[in-house]
């Protein structure tokens, strides 16, 4: 008599249990927090030609829209460009600045530019981290003999530094994007 | 307890000054409840040290007896042992009645839910406590690999899920010591929540025709079963200590039961194991250790007709995940599949960062039974689990130390089960079920749910009816239906939602549109039916046929309807579908089973035709800012799976025995054609063992498990474009690796202490030639080799 006592408190309570769940409140909505759908790259001449901006926007992160890549026009063949690198998270509103992220880790990232053969253009970095070791957020740009390739931009995050670039650093890339360019 | 017995018997019992002693008594010892006779009764009489036992038909007889009251003792293994007085005079005849329900009662205790076997028709494959023993420091996936038609899907070497006859996740049911497991196996490297220790033996049903677990078991049933308590008084335990070379770590597993002959019981049993960075042949793999910490408590209360008992156990498991696997797109993929090392080493280290899993499991449960004459048994059980999983990525900023997957899975589950018996021959099994569960997924990850919030109601109610037609021929039946209700609520991206054509098909759904997500809320009612016939024939004693076919129903799990974005630790993005139904399987069973001290064996065939069954698999590659990333879409189709397993046993000698094991998997898909992904190779284990019980019971084997190259594969190589090399080059995700063999060796020997303790002693070594090998089964055989060498050394005292 006891044990059926105590069997019907126990459904009892497990009825009750199971009964008194959550409410009826929608759940709160994620925002991508360390996504970064945009990358802006200015390179701004030395001389008074015109700046040219290099973009790739991909508001929907790795949703299935693909990223806008935009080139604004051509370099000028012998013009020195500082090169600025600016990392957005658009996906907040005001944009979050993920570059400055990027550079509080700076001996833990670091940005690689990868000319095509057919492109003639040198790159030089000029931003480093605590160590003396390339980060590359800013660097040099001179454009070559008129030409066109690929520019390529590789964020690496944890690479071996210092390196001998690229191909030798390791690390998991967290921005890898390819602009057409061209020299005139 | 029974010393005490004695020895008041014993005192009784002196004032015996012998006359006459040529008197017999002879009598038969019967069984109380249904006067059975009890073979193997001991009798003592005491004062005399004159012992004897009962024959074959119960029967006693003790010679040389006096004129005078004498004090015995009768005790049967299954019986409470009784003490009794009787008077002597000339030869006297007499029968005693014991209560034989030791057995029955450990029957109960055992089954928790009805008959001892799981299913009648469908031949069992079952890890024995011992086998239990060896894998006490790996995972419940290790433990069952070792069965025939059971094989893993690993993620590294410390998540292991089991598949069986090339199956896995939500299509294996998992009953921990009589609850369905809750842990959000949908996951690929979701790893059984479940400390293997707390297992006392574990079987493995091929098949759904343990409809009383459930209706979608299309590949199968994993039932572990706790030990057995003897209702008498008594104080044991057993602790394990396992030290391995490979991980650097040990685990400690300890367990402590204490029984009285009143009916109450309880164990108290814990776990802890602890490993390093484990270790390939020739590297360490890097951020691979483990922490795991178990606990459980049952505490229960015992009669013939009824009995009541409480278990909680806890789970929490700490487990790195391979540095070299944390990569960014297709173009790291390249790197990594071609670089003939990881692509990231660090010495060996206990430190476990991120990537990592850290995984925490309640699970507590109550239960009940109470027989009634001339009807059958009730059992009544309700259970809760609570799961947690949170997953760690490599996080910059602010971020680092937030988890990337925060999910809390909250299950509670009502059964009712009724046993009976219409007449000798037909019994008939029944219940009921009612579940609840709760998905909560924290938003202050800042990462975008990977499964989404909802709430489940489950109704099931089954019957299944056993007919002994003969005694060599029994019948098998049930029916089983389903209802499942869901309730979600699903953030989309607004670019998806457009892309998949929903804004036009799912309208309705949606409750209201941010910027670029929108929230909908999906409700899905299924009807499922699932069912079991089946028969098992006996030849003669040795001899067995079994047939069974079995119909399976699963709800899409919310991993297959709901998934959209990036998985990071599989390097893809995979896309679940909101319209899928349910998966709908027919399988058919065939055993045929020789039992034999010299030669016995087991083949075991199956097809399995699976109607819309959901596959993952790429279907293109898609751009991001991270580079490119493969695709992977969930789908339905047919598929069909047909193989055979094979286990066989050969004496050589008293001591020697040959083992051998086969098994053989292929997955087809009949409607796209081509093979289906991830299907187990061919493989097959052989096993040389010597055992001697007079020198110490020891035990020596050598073992050689030989896995075959899989070459029914889909192609789903893709070309990426990398900027350095002005190339495409192939990323080989599908290309499955070679085919190895691995040696193994296992040695123990038991050393007596006391009369009732022993110490047994283990040493073991695994993959013995330190052979290189990458498993097809390993999600991350891309990025590293498969173990090294492993010395384990064991030391067990039973007290």
């Amino acid at each position: 008599m006891k044990t059926i006592k105590t069997l019907s408190l126990a459904v009892v309570a497990a009825l009750s249990f199971a009964s008194c769940s959550d409410d009826d409140d929608t759940p709160e909505i994620v925002n991508e927090e360390e996504v970064i759908t945009t990358m802006t790259v200015t390179l701004t001449p030395t001389d008074d030609s015109e700046t040219i901006t290099l973009q790739s926007r991909d508001l929907d992160g790795d949703g299935s829209d693909a990223p806008v890549i935009t080139v604004s026009g051509n370099l000028v063949s012998g013009t020195t460009y500082n090169g600025a690198i600016v990392l957005l998270n658009e996906t907040e509103s005001p944009a979050e600045d993920i570059t400055e992220e990027v550079a509080d880790e700076s001996d833990e990232h670091q940005f690689f530019y990868t000319i095509s053969s057919g492109l003639d253009a040198t790159t030089e970095y000029t931003s480093f981290d605590e160590d003396g070791n390339p980060l590359g957020t800013t660097f040099i740009l001179t454009a070559g003999a008129a030409s066109s390739g690929t520019l390529t931009f590789t964020l690496r995050h944890e690479p071996t530094k210092p390196n001998d670039g690229i191909e030798s650093a390791g690390g998991e890339t967290d921005i890898l994007v390819s602009f057409d360019v061209s020299v005139e | 307890m029974r010393i005490y017995a004695l020895m008041v018997l014993l005192l009784c019992s002196l004032p015996s000054f012998s006359q006459i002693c040529n008197n017999t008594l002879s009598g038969k010892v019967i069984d109380l409840h249904d006067g059975t006779a009890l073979v193997g009764a001991m009798i003592i009489i005491a004062g005399s040290e004159q012992t004897v036992v009962t024959d074959i038909n119960g029967n006693f007889s003790i010679q040389n007896l006096c004129d005078q009251t004498y004090a015995i003792q009768i005790s049967h293994p299954y019986c409470l042992t009784s003490g009794h007085k009787i008077k002597v005079d000339g030869n006297t005849i007499k029968t005693f009645q014991l209560e034989h329900h030791l057995e029955a009662l450990n029957e109960i205790v055992l089954k928790g839910h009805a008959q001892n076997k799981k299913s009648n028709t469908l031949a069992q494959n079952t890890l024995s406590g011992k086998k239990i023993e060896q894998f006490s420091s790996g995972s419940l996936g290790d433990a069952l690999n070792s069965l025939s038609g059971v094989s893993s899907l690993n993620t590294g070497s410390t998540i292991v899920k089991p598949i069986i006859n090339g199956l896995h996740s939500s299509r294996v049911i998992l009953i921990n010591n009589g609850v369905r497991m809750e842990d959000q196996e949908w996951g690929v490297e979701h790893a059984p929540n479940i400390d293997i220790n707390t297992a006392e033996n574990i079987t493995v049903l091929k098949g759904a025709s343990a409809i009383q677990y459930g209706g979608d078991a299309i590949a199968g049933v994993i039932v572990t079963a706790p030990e057995k308590i003897f209702i008498k008084d008594s104080l044991y335990g057993k602790t394990l200590l396992s030290a391995s070379s490979n991980g650097r770590g040990s685990t400690l597993t300890s367990k402590l039961t204490k029984s009285d002959d009143n009916g109450w019981f309880s164990t108290l049993q814990g776990t802890i194991k602890r490993y390093g960075d484990f270790e390939a042949p020739e590297y360490v793999l890097s951020n691979t250790g483990t922490f795991e910490r178990n606990a459980s408590v049952r505490v229960g209360f015992n009669k013939f007709n009824y009995g009541i008992e409480g278990y909680y156990s806890f789970y929490k498991n700490e487990i790195g995940i391979l540095a070299a696997s944390h990569i960014g797109g297709a173009e790291d993929q390249v790197r990594a599949i071609n670089s003939t090392i990881p692509l990231v080493l660090n010495d060996f280290t206990y430190a476990i960062t991120y990537p990592k899993q850290d995984i925490t499991h309640h699970l507590a449960r109550i239960k009940a039974f109470k027989k009634f004459n001339g009807f059958g048994k009730v059992n009544l059980q309700y259970d809760f689990q609570q799961n947690q999983r949170l997953e760690y990525d490599i996080r910059v900023g602010d971020d680092s130390d937030t988890p990337s997957l925060d999910l809390v899975l909250k299950t509670h589950t009502l059964l009712v089960d009724i046993d009976s018996n219409l007449s000798e021959n037909i019994s008939i099994k029944s219940g009921f079920m009612a579940r609840y569960q709760d998905n909560f997924a924290d938003p202050s990850t800042g990462v975008r749910r990977l499964i989404p919030d909802y709430e489940k109601y489950d109704l099931g109610v089954y019957g299944i009816s056993t007919v002994q037609l003969q005694d060599n021929w029994l019948l098998e039946a049930g029916a089983r239906f389903d209802f499942t209700y869901m309730d979600v609520f699903k953030f989309y991206r607004t670019s998806f939602w457009e892309s998949r054509n929903y804004a036009a098909l799912f309208p309705e759904i949606v409750v209201e549109e941010y910027d670029n997500q929108l929230l909908t809320n999906p409700q899905y009612n299924f009807f499922n039916a699932s069912g079991t016939v089946g028969s098992t024939y006996s030849f003669n004693d040795k001899l067995k046929l079994f047939f069974n076919y079995s119909l399976a129903s699963r709800v899409p799990n919310p991993s297959e309807l709901f998934s959209e974005g990036l998985h990071h630790s599989a390097s893809r993005i995979e896309l679940g579908d909101l319209s899928f139904k349910s998966e709908i399987a027919n399988k058919v069973a065939l055993t045929l089973q020789k039992e034999g001290t010299v030669f016995g064996f087991s083949i075991q065939p199956f097809i399995n035709n699976i109607h819309d069954f959901i596959v993952i698999e790429p279907t293109k590659v898609e751009q991001t800012i991270r580079g490119n990333f493969q695709v992977w879409e969930y789908r339905q189709t047919n598929a069909q799976l047909l193989g055979i397993d094979i286990d066989a046993t050969y004496a050589l000698s008293s001591h020697v025995n040959f083992n051998h094991q086969f098994s053989l998997v292929k997955g087809y898909d009949r409607q796209g054609g081509g093979a289906l992904i991830s299907m187990p190779p061919v493989n097959t284990t052989n096993e040389i063992t010597y055992e001697n019980p007079k020198a110490n019971n020891l035990k020596l084997a050598l073992q050689s498990t030989y896995a075959f190259r899989q070459n029914e594969y889909p192609n789903t190589n893709f070309e990426v474009y990398i900027a350095q090399s002005e190339s495409f080059e192939l990323v080989d995700v599908s290309t499955p690796p070679e085919a190895y063999h691995l040696l193994n060796f296992r040695s123990s020997i038991a050393v007596p202490i006391t009369e009732k303790s022993n110490l047994s002693v283990g040493f073991n070594v695994t993959n013995l030639l330190n052979t290189r090998y990458r498993n097809y089964l390993n999600s991350l055989r891309y990025y590293a080799d498969d173990l090294g060498r492993n010395f384990l050394f064991n030391l067990k005292f039973n007290y």
